[in-house]
């Protein structure tokens, strides 16, 4: 084993205290490997297909185009840290479960992670905006319109909570 | 699909980072990361050592100051697309930065690593050159200033030494009301282009071009000025189809051949995107823009 140091970081809300990681290990590995959390998944792992996107101090981020190391002392959401409690989906998620807006599911979290960003910049997108904003992340099934369809009616579903 | 070894460095100050940059051999500085990661990923690179510029203080600012756009070298793309002094009186790079990649990368990519990373078809490269940007290095000898004329030496190289870093980059302003419009030719949303066009006009009261910045990039080694094409529109109102005519001198500016496009389509994107741009750019100019800009 190469070179490594010790981090803390919190995921999800959760601490994560002097954990020892190998300085060369992706961001995107750490989570899934050492953490756990395989819900970040690895496409490409060169930051083309978007589907290891994370939050990283709330902003998106693919995580494989990041050093665990790097995440010292920040504030990570994966896709397991999007519902408010694990028997209740977030707005996003049923949106995206009521309009089939995932068939395979590879690319979903990393939709669902640039989505939340997205929505909270943007609460009342246009289609355009929606695809644009997604345009980042690759999925092979759906052909990307019930994605979008999802974003939208997240859109609406989130400004009724409001 | 996984870096190779390294030994990691995290440096908090510019002149630590420095010092190591001059002390190990086979060092690379970490800024963003959008294409050294990937690039490490699949081993292009193989450093010994990383030198991690995320954590140095004091390289992340954008300022207005003396008619001049001063951005520290770890300022992230996001910030500067939602700058709002950018958009006020930079606002061909606001349009130029919603063309390059995606939110998830421009939340991270900074403007010292693109530029550095000099990628032939990179938006903000080309930006520097229309704007005549000047980059400023610290190294063991202390501070230079670099003028974006002179920063490409090669294909993707920069002319900064091996023990020195870019810490910042200064943009001169144009006249308050100018025409600006950045157009690129790309297969996807996101994709670097395969060749764009970056368009500066400032004009007078009778709509006569008082001064011009016309640059292609994506095809040559570097962006570069159509110069034959600035000194054809300076002076004149355009009319007719002057500016398609003035266009047409793209087609002999050096061009490269790749996977993505043979020179001579390259060439001939070259002539579309400059006319487009420059019919955007005069219309903002004039005043007299209708269609509603393409959003991204």
């Amino acid at each position: 084993m190469g070179e490594s140091r010790k981090i803390s970081l919190t995921v999800n809300g959760k601490r994560y205290e002097n954990q020892e990681v190998e300085v060369r290990v992706t961001l995107a590995d750490f989570i899934r490997h050492q953490l756990g959390l395989t819900g970040t998944h690895l496409g490409c792992e060169h930051g083309v297909c978007g589907a290891c996107t994370i939050l990283f101090d709330g902003l998106s981020a693919r995580s494989c185009l990041m050093l665990a190391v790097q995440a010292d002392g920040h504030e990570l959401l994966t896709v397991e840290g999007i519902a408010p409690s694990p028997d209740e989906l977030h707005p996003l998620q049923q949106a995206f479960h009521e309009n089939h807006g995932l068939q395979c599911g590879f690319c979903t979290p990393g939709m669902l992670t640039t989505l939340l960003e997205f929505l909270r910049d943007n609460p009342d997108p246009t289609e355009q905006e929606v695809r644009i904003a997604i345009s980042g992340n690759l999925c092979r099934c759906t052909g990307y319109q019930n994605i979008v369809i999802s974003a939208l009616d997240a859109a609406k579903r989130l400004q009724a909570v409001k | 699909m996984k870096p190779p070894p390294f030994s990691y460095h995290d440096p908090r100050t510019v002149s630590d980072a420095v010092k190591l940059l001059a002390s190990l051999e086979n060092a690379k500085l970490l800024a963003g990361g959008q294409s050294l990661m990937p690039m490490l990923n699949f081993r292009f690179v193989q450093p010994d050592h990383i030198i991690d510029l995320n954590r140095v203080e004091g390289l992340s600012y954008i300022r207005e100051s003396g008619g001049m756009l001063e951005i520290g070298a770890m300022t992230r793309q996001r910030d500067l697309e939602f700058s709002d002094v950018v958009k006020a009186r930079w606002p061909i790079m606001h349009e130029a930065l919603l063309q390059v990649g995606h939110r998830q990368t421009r939340n991270r990519g900074t403007i010292g690593g693109s530029l550095c990373h000099l990628d032939p078809a990179a938006e903000l490269v080309a930006l520097a050159t229309g704007y005549d940007a000047t980059v400023t290095a610290v190294g063991p000898n202390g501070q230079r200033e670099v003028p974006f004329a002179e920063f490409p030496v090669a294909y993707m190289t920069p002319s900064i030494e091996l023990n020195e870093m870019v810490v910042g980059v200064r943009f001169p302003q144009w006249a308050p009301k100018h025409g600006y419009a950045f157009v690129e030719f790309a297969r996807r949303h996101g994709d670097f282009a395969i060749t764009s066009a970056a368009v500066l006009l400032e004009g007078d009261a009778s709509g006569k071009i008082t001064r011009a910045s016309v640059t292609i990039g994506g095809m040559g080694t570097a962006p570069s000025r159509a110069r034959e094409v600035e000194a054809a529109i300076t002076g004149q109102v355009p009319a007719g189809n002057m500016f398609r005519e003035a266009c047409e001198t793209c087609r002999k500016l050096e061009a490269i051949s790749d996977v993505h496009a043979p020179a001579e389509y390259r060439q001939h994107l070259a002539t579309v995107m400059s006319r487009r741009a420059l019919e955007k750019a005069y219309a903002r100019l004039t005043g007299t823009e209708t269609a509603p800009a393409r959003p991204h």
